[in-house]
Parts: C-alpha cells; sequence; structure tokens
C-alpha cells in the first residue's frame, strides 16, 4: 500500500461532522470558576490515599495542568455534564490531568479542551474510569488534543460509561496495559475512536463507535518492551465511522482511512465477534500489517518487531452494508475496478501480508491464521505484498475457525453481564 | 559576671542585626520559608549563601526559560556522599540542594538571559541590586527519601515562601534586536515528580544534576581555580571518586571544541534523559535520550513516533537524520504549545542555542532511512 492505506486522500473533507460535533453537553455558556483551580491543585497535592476528591457541579476554568501521584485517591464530580474542568486557556501542561498512581478512580466528571491529552494514566495498577466525558469542543480539528482518556502501562484497568470526542488521535487510547475492561463508551468524531495497543488482554464490548475516521482500532506498534495480543472486541456498535482523517501526518493513526470500523494492525490474538458494524465507507473491518502503515524500515523499526497480524478471528458480527466509498483514490479505483462503479468492497479488507517464515509444511500454521467466518462476508484480499497487482476475493481461503479467547476478568468490573447495553448515539 | 555580660552582648547583636544564616536539616515537615533552612537568604543587599553550602553547575544545564541558576548543596557535619557512576550521587540523609532561579535585570522591568552566567559570578552570590530572583527550589533527603519544596521570592526580594501548589509569573525577557513575553511556570509540588520521579514505577524523587558526568567540570570561585568533583572531595561532601580518566564526563553544550555529537547528546541528557530513559515516564515512547542510550532507534534514529498524537507536527520519524526540520524531536523541542512542546514541563520559552545545536547535529547525520 506504498504511503499507506489512504494515500491519495487529498484536502481532508470533514463533511457533516463540525454540525455534529459539540454535542456531549459540554462547551457550556455558564461563566466559568477561575478561583477553584488554586484549591483543586492543593487538594491534588495534600492527598492522601483513601481520599476522596469532590468536585461540586460547576464549569471550572483551569489553566495549568493538573497532576496526581499518590495511589488509592478517587476523584469525584457531580456528573459528566455538571462537573466540567475547561481547560480552554490553558497554557501549561501536556495534559489535563496526569496521574502516576495506582488504585485511582475518577468518575463523574468532564474534561474539555485540554491542550494535549485530556486524562492521561502513566503507570498504575487497579485503574477505574467510569463516566467521564473527555471531549473537544471545537469538532474534529487537527489542532485539538491527542488523546481523550489515555491510560498507559497500567494493569487492571477498567473504563466504562465513558464519552471521548473530537481527540486528533484517539478518543478512547489504552496502551501498553494488561487486564483490562472498556465497555458501555461512546466515542464519536475522534480520528481513532477507541484504540486498544501494545496491550494484553483486553475484552471491548458494548461501545458505541460512530462518526469517527475509525471505530475500533487494535495496534501494534515497534520499539516498545511489551506487543499485544488477546483482545476481544464484542457486542459493539461501530458505525458510519466516515469522518475524514484530521490526525497530524506521521501520527500511527493518520494512516487509518477514513470509513474505517474495525481496524486490526500488526496484533495478535484478536476476536472480532457479536458485533453490528455498519456504514463504514472503506470496509467494516480491516485487518493489516504494519507495512501498510507506510512508517516501516530498517533502521528505526526494533528487529524482534512482529509486523503481522495472526491468530485474527472474525466470526458471528451483524454486518450492515459498508465500502461504498473508500478513502484514498487507490481504494475508489480499486472498488470501481472489482465492483463496478456502484459497487461496494466486502465487509473485510486485508491487505495480504503473511510472515512465510513462520510456514509449517509450506502453509500457513493453522494457529496463526486469519480466520473469517462470518456467514456470507467476503473478505477482498488486497495482495500488498506485490504491490496490489492481483486483489483478489479471499473466497473460502480465510474460512476457519480458532479457539475463543477467554473472557478477562477486573475486578471492578465483574463478569461480562448478560445484558447488552450500548450507548445511544446523540441526535444532532 | 564576665561571661554573663558577653552573653547578654551578643544576645543583643542577634536581636538587632539579621539572623545568622545557620544552615539546617528539618527532618519533617513543610518549612514556610526558604530562611528556615539556612542555606540562602537575602541580606544586606545580597543572596548569601551560608558557610559550608557549596555553590556548584553543571557541564550542561537544563534549560529554564534563559533563567540563572545558581546550584548549591550542603550537608550535615561529617557526613559525605558517596561517589556513582552514572546515577545521582547516594547522599546521605540531611543532604539539603538549593536551586535558585533568577534573572539580571533589565531596562523597563524587564529581565535579561541569565543562563549564561557563569560560578565564578554566582557562586559568591548574588547582588539583589542586579537580578530579580524568582524561585528557589529546596530538595531534602529525610529518611523517608528526597522531599522537594518550591519557594517563590517575594517582589521586596526579602524573603522567599512556600508555594506548593506552584505560580505563573509574567515576565518580559529582553535579548538583542528582540523581546519575549512569556510566563514563567512554579512547578507544584507534584510536578517536582514529573521531572525528579526518574524511576516512574519506584516514584521516588531523585536529584537529577549532581551526577559525576554534569560535575566534572573545572571552574573558578573566588579567584581560585579548581575540579568541582575535587572541591567537593576537599570539603568533605564526597568520597570514593575515582582519578580523573576513569570518571565519565558529559560535554558542555556551548564548548565549540568539544565533538558535536558530544554536544547534542549531553543537551538531550539533561533537557530529555531523566524523563526518556527506559525507567522514566516517557518509556512509554520508546524513545531514550539519556547518556546511556546508543545511536540507533531508540535514539530517535528513523524512528516512528508511538503516541505523539499532533506532536508530530507532520514528520514521520523522531530523527530524519540529515533533515533537522523534518526531525519531530527539532519541532517538539522548538514548540511552545503545550500540547506539542517538550518538556511537557519547566519552559515557556524555546531554547534557540539549543535548537542550533540539535539542528547542526542532525543535519551532519547521513540522510536517509533504510
Amino acid at each position: 500500500m506504498g504511503q499507506g492505506w489512504r494515500r491519495a486522500l487529498g484536502a481532508l473533507t470533514i463533511v457533516g461532522a463540525l454540525a455534529l460535533a459539540g454535542c456531549g453537553g459540554g462547551g457550556s455558556a455558564a461563566k466559568p470558576n477561575t478561583t477553584y483551580q488554586e484549591t483543586l491543585i492543593q487538594q491534588l497535592i495534600d492527598a492522601k490515599s483513601g481520599d476522596v476528591i469532590t468536585i461540586p457541579a460547576g464549569v471550572y476554568a483551569i489553566d495549568r495542568g493538573l497532576s496526581l501521584d499518590i495511589d488509592g485517591v478517587t476523584i469525584r464530580g457531580a456528573g459528566m455534564d455538571k462537573t466540567i474542568l475547561s481547560f480552554k486557556g490553558q497554557t501549561a501542561g501536556a495534559e489535563g490531568l496526569l496521574v502516576n498512581a495506582s488504585n485511582f478512580t475518577i468518575e463523574d466528571l468532564a474534561i474539555e479542551d485540554a491542550r494535549g491529552d485530556g486524562l492521561k494514566v502513566n503507570e498504575g495498577e487497579n485503574i477505574i474510569i467510569r463516566r467521564v466525558r473527555a471531549e473537544w469542543t471545537g469538532g474534529p480539528k487537527t489542532s485539538n488534543g491527542a488523546y481523550g482518556l489515555y491510560p498507559v502501562q497500567v494493569r487492571n484497568l477498567l473504563i466504562e460509561d465513558s464519552v471521548a470526542i473530537g481527540a486528533s488521535d484517539a478518543g478512547i487510547y489504552v496502551g501498553q496495559s494488561n487486564n483490562v475492561v472498556v465497555r458501555r463508551n461512546r466515542a464519536e468524531f475522534n480520528v481513532a475512536g477507541i484504540e486498544i495497543e501494545n496491550t494484553q488482554n483486553a475484552d471491548v464490548y458494548d461501545n458505541l463507535a460512530t462518526n469517527n475516521t475509525g471505530g475500533i482500532l487494535v495496534f501494534n506498534m515497534p520499539n516498545l518492551k511489551v506487543s499485544g495480543f488477546a483482545t476481544r472486541v464484542f457486542r459493539n456498535r461501530v458505525e458510519g465511522n466516515n469522518t475524514g482523517n484530521f490526525g497530524r501526518k506521521g501520527s500511527a493513526v493518520a494512516s487509518v482511512p477514513a470509513g474505517t470500523g474495525v481496524i486490526i494492525n500488526a496484533n495478535d490474538q484478536v476476536e472480532i465477534f457479536d458485533n453490528d458494524i455498519g456504514g463504514n465507507n472503506t470496509a467494516n473491518v480491516i485487518i493489516s500489517s504494519y507495512f501498510s502503515t507506510g512508517y516501516m524500515n530498517n533502521e528505526g523499526v526494533a528487529p524482534n518487531f512482529d509486523p503481522w497480524p495472526e491468530s485474527i478471528f472474525v466470526h458471528d458480527n451483524r454486518f450492515a452494508p459498508g465500502g461504498a466509498k473508500p478513502d484514498g483514490l487507490d481504494l475508489q479505483a480499486l472498488r470501481v475496478a472489482m465492483f463496478g462503479v456502484t459497487g461496494r468492497l466486502p465487509d473485510v479488507l486485508w491487505d495480504g501480508y503473511v510472515d512465510v517464515k513462520k510456514f509449517k509444511g509450506g502453509k500457513i500454521d493453522p494457529a496463526l491464521a486469519i480466520c473469517v467466518d462470518n456467514g456470507a462476508a467476503q473478505t477482498l484480499n488486497a495482495d500488498g505484498p506485490h504491490g496490489n497487482k492481483s486483489p483478489a476475493l479471499a473466497g473460502e481461503a480465510l474460512r476457519c475457525r480458532l479457539s475463543p479467547l477467554p473472557a478477562i476478568s477486573v475486578a471492578a468490573a465483574g463478569p461480562v453481564p448478560a445484558e447488552r447495553k450500548v450507548p445511544a448515539p446523540v441526535k444532532p | 559576671m564576665k561571661r554573663l555580660a558577653l552573653l547578654l552582648i551578643a544576645l543583643a547583636l542577634a536581636a538587632c542585626g539579621p539572623r545568622p544564616l545557620t544552615p539546617q536539616f528539618i527532618a519533617d515537615g513543610m518549612p514556610e520559608r526558604l530562611a528556615d533552612w539556612g542555606m540562602v537568604a537575602a541580606k544586606a543587599g545580597r543572596l548569601t549563601l551560608a558557610d559550608g553550602v557549596q555553590p556548584y553547575e553543571l557541564n550542561t544545564p537544563l534549560f529554564t526559560d534563559y533563567a540563572g541558576k545558581l546550584r548549591t548543596v550542603w550537608m550535615p557535619k561529617g557526613q559525605a556522599a558517596a561517589w556513582t557512576p552514572d546515577v545521582a550521587f547516594d547522599f546521605p540523609v540531611g543532604t539539603v540542594i538549593t536551586k535558585t532561579f533568577f534573572y539580571p535585570r533589565a531596562a523597563d522591568g524587564t529581565v535579561a538571559p541569565g543562563d549564561d552566567l557563569r560560578l565564578d559570578q554566582t557562586g559568591g552570590g548574588l547582588d539583589l541590586a542586579k537580578v530579580r530572583l524568582v524561585e528557589t527550589r529546596v530538595l531534602v533527603r529525610r529518611t523517608g527519601g528526597w522531599a522537594a519544596f518550591p519557594y517563590v521570592w517575594n517582589e521586596a526580594q526579602t524573603q522567599a515562601r512556600l508555594k506548593r501548589t506552584g505560580a505563573a509569573i509574567p515576565m518580559t525577557l529582553t535579548r538583542p534586536g528582540r523581546v519575549d513575553r512569556f510566563v514563567y511556570q512554579v512547578p507544584n509540588v507534584n510536578q517536582c515528580a514529573g521531572c525528579h520521579a526518574t524511576d516512574h514505577a519506584a516514584r521516588a524523587l531523585r536529584p537529577i544534576g549532581p551526577k559525576s558526568r554534569h560535575l566534572d567540570r573545572e571552574v573558578s570561585l573566588a579567584g581560585a581555580r579548581f575540579n568541582q568533583l575535587d572541591r567537593l572531595v576537599m570539603v568533605g561532601y564526597l568520597r570514593g571518586l575515582p582519578p580523573a580518566g576513569a570518571r565519565p564526563r558529559a560535554a558542555d553544550w556551548r564548548d565549540e571544541a568539544a565533538p558535536l555529537d558530544a554536544r547534542a547528546r549531553a543537551w538531550l541528557d539533561i533537557n530529555c534523559g531523566h524523563c526518556h530513559s527506559p525507567k522514566g515516564p516517557a518509556d512509554t515512547s520508546g524513545l531514550y535520550l539519556d547518556a546511556a542510550s546508543p545511536a540507533g532507534a531508540s535514539l530517535g534514529l528513523c524512528k516512528p513516533p508511538v503516541a505523539a498524537g499532533q506532536g508530530t507536527g507532520g514528520f514521520v520519524h523522531d530523527i530524519e537524520p540529515g533533515e533537522p526540520d523534518e526531525s519531530i524531536l527539532v519541532f517538539r523541542s522548538g514548540s511552545t504549545d503545550p500540547g506539542a512542546m517538550m518538556p511537557e514541563l519547566g519552559r515557556s520559552l524555546v531554547h534557540d542555542e539549543g535548537m542550533a545545536l540539535l539542528r547542526r547535529w542532525i543535519a551532519a547525520m547521513p540522510a536517509g532511512c533504510r
């Protein structure tokens, strides 16, 4: 794919997105309270394990990044549309709130318009992010902060019932973490709605990802201490993620074509099932290697990095039509050439890269296979390894099954509830 | 009788004149005034160092908005730090390190760069008529570990009070041919950990500057010229120092005679390496800029960013060899946008001379990524 899936995309068109954005209840007209930040900073400094920092309803102007490094603290607002920390005038700090602590809970508040990331939790165990809204209220813009909710290098993580809107990278971004549940969240108008990256053992379910560039991403990036595997993506609604890619060039998500439902890049052991995925104009599901990002090079990518997606199992999803208007001239031309002027790309798009060094007896090791067993859904092999010369429908070649991945156990989350509860999209 | 009279006279003198500056280790609590520590204080129009308080400077210092810095270290009698080759010295309980941030005064109430002042101009104290004191940070080694306290100077420059929530101080910097308004940020106590918790898992604070490679330097002070490490041994503050030649030495980033690579690496080490190391908070990026990092992908060469977001500036590699203006490292170090700039904390202005050095360093690399 050379420069990446979306090489030929010209000027970004964010059709309709601006009109719909900012619908999370933020951007409040109430005059912000400018004096509370001193109180809050003092509370964050003086916090002791077991403390609950309660922030009453109100809009609070914060002009410096906040930080917390005490274990066992809870920060609680009066509701994600009632307690609003507004960083619109932020002059310092790369995050709205930066946390380096374990046993941390944050709930019922909003972080708006942070200059960098909204909430970053860097290293810690037993982290709960619940009913938190991270939003850029001016709609999707390249100048927005990168990540809305951004736990990285944490263990035992629950993100639930939260909202992320307008991130110029990922709305909800779980990086380099282990044992993770992400459920019942709403991600809209981000470049990536929900991104699971270099993370091991994650369950992503009952989320709504809509109007992003890409709905749900499961990625592995090179040069990091841990690579990711074992992610289940199920019972989500991943619909109409067609917002033009407004990520800054060079960022990992800038290579994601607009109109992507669920995309796997270089990750292993990913199971995608029982989702409602539709209306994503490039493809409902993309399975890709790091080669297709356009960032591969030998010098700057650690030699032990595994760029291939392996042990991927797509099954029993409910696909509504997608692929009608893929992002970029290459994919558009491919669509027209293969499926006609009014045709669609099939539900699953695969770049076709496999690691032949891992073959057994001249064939792919069944345990490492890419399996698409999803009724009538078809897979297009884009033939990336040969410069996309011979793209072809995979037919029955990928119809296989892998063992289901085990459910993730995060104490705060409990077992997966029998009842599916996906947040509803906000009506404009 | 005679002794009583002397004592009375002494007491009377103490009551009238300024209190003698006596360094002390305060083992607990949060002293409200900088003067409580007795390390440095404003006395008779000067910022004065107490006896036994040793000033020092670094081969290559951290950039802080062109502020001048007066650094001191003090230890209780009979105590000494143990020399270590790469991390900060193993300082005994009771050690008190201070760093006073100041600017030379310039015309119309503005300030001038103070970062090029050397120890022979600062180590003997500062003339308060000529400098604007901003803040003094105290790092103290207590039994439970290091603790950090930021003290902000009052306008009259008579005393500095503890300001645990930090402060934002608008200032104007005058340089030849240019004037920059900026907001100087005094870090809050939690932000101290943002740099000084160099082992992000352990989260314990540590000093950053007092390492062998940074202090190994010939300096002039009060008419004498000496090596700083030798001086620390001489005053009894350091033991176990190996001979010169058997210890690492960081380059002085300003030293045109030093190799370009050594100068750039020294700049990156002190400005970035406390976070961008295999144990630091920025290990999430896989970019390691500390002195120990080998040249290659971990130093950023041809390396795609991990989570730079809009901080890529539109570029695809941390360092694009031969192309400084297409390198994310240069873009972020040269930005003042809080969402993109590096370091994340500690400056509001761009270090133009540091950027020039980084540019020269990257421009000199053979171009291209295989």
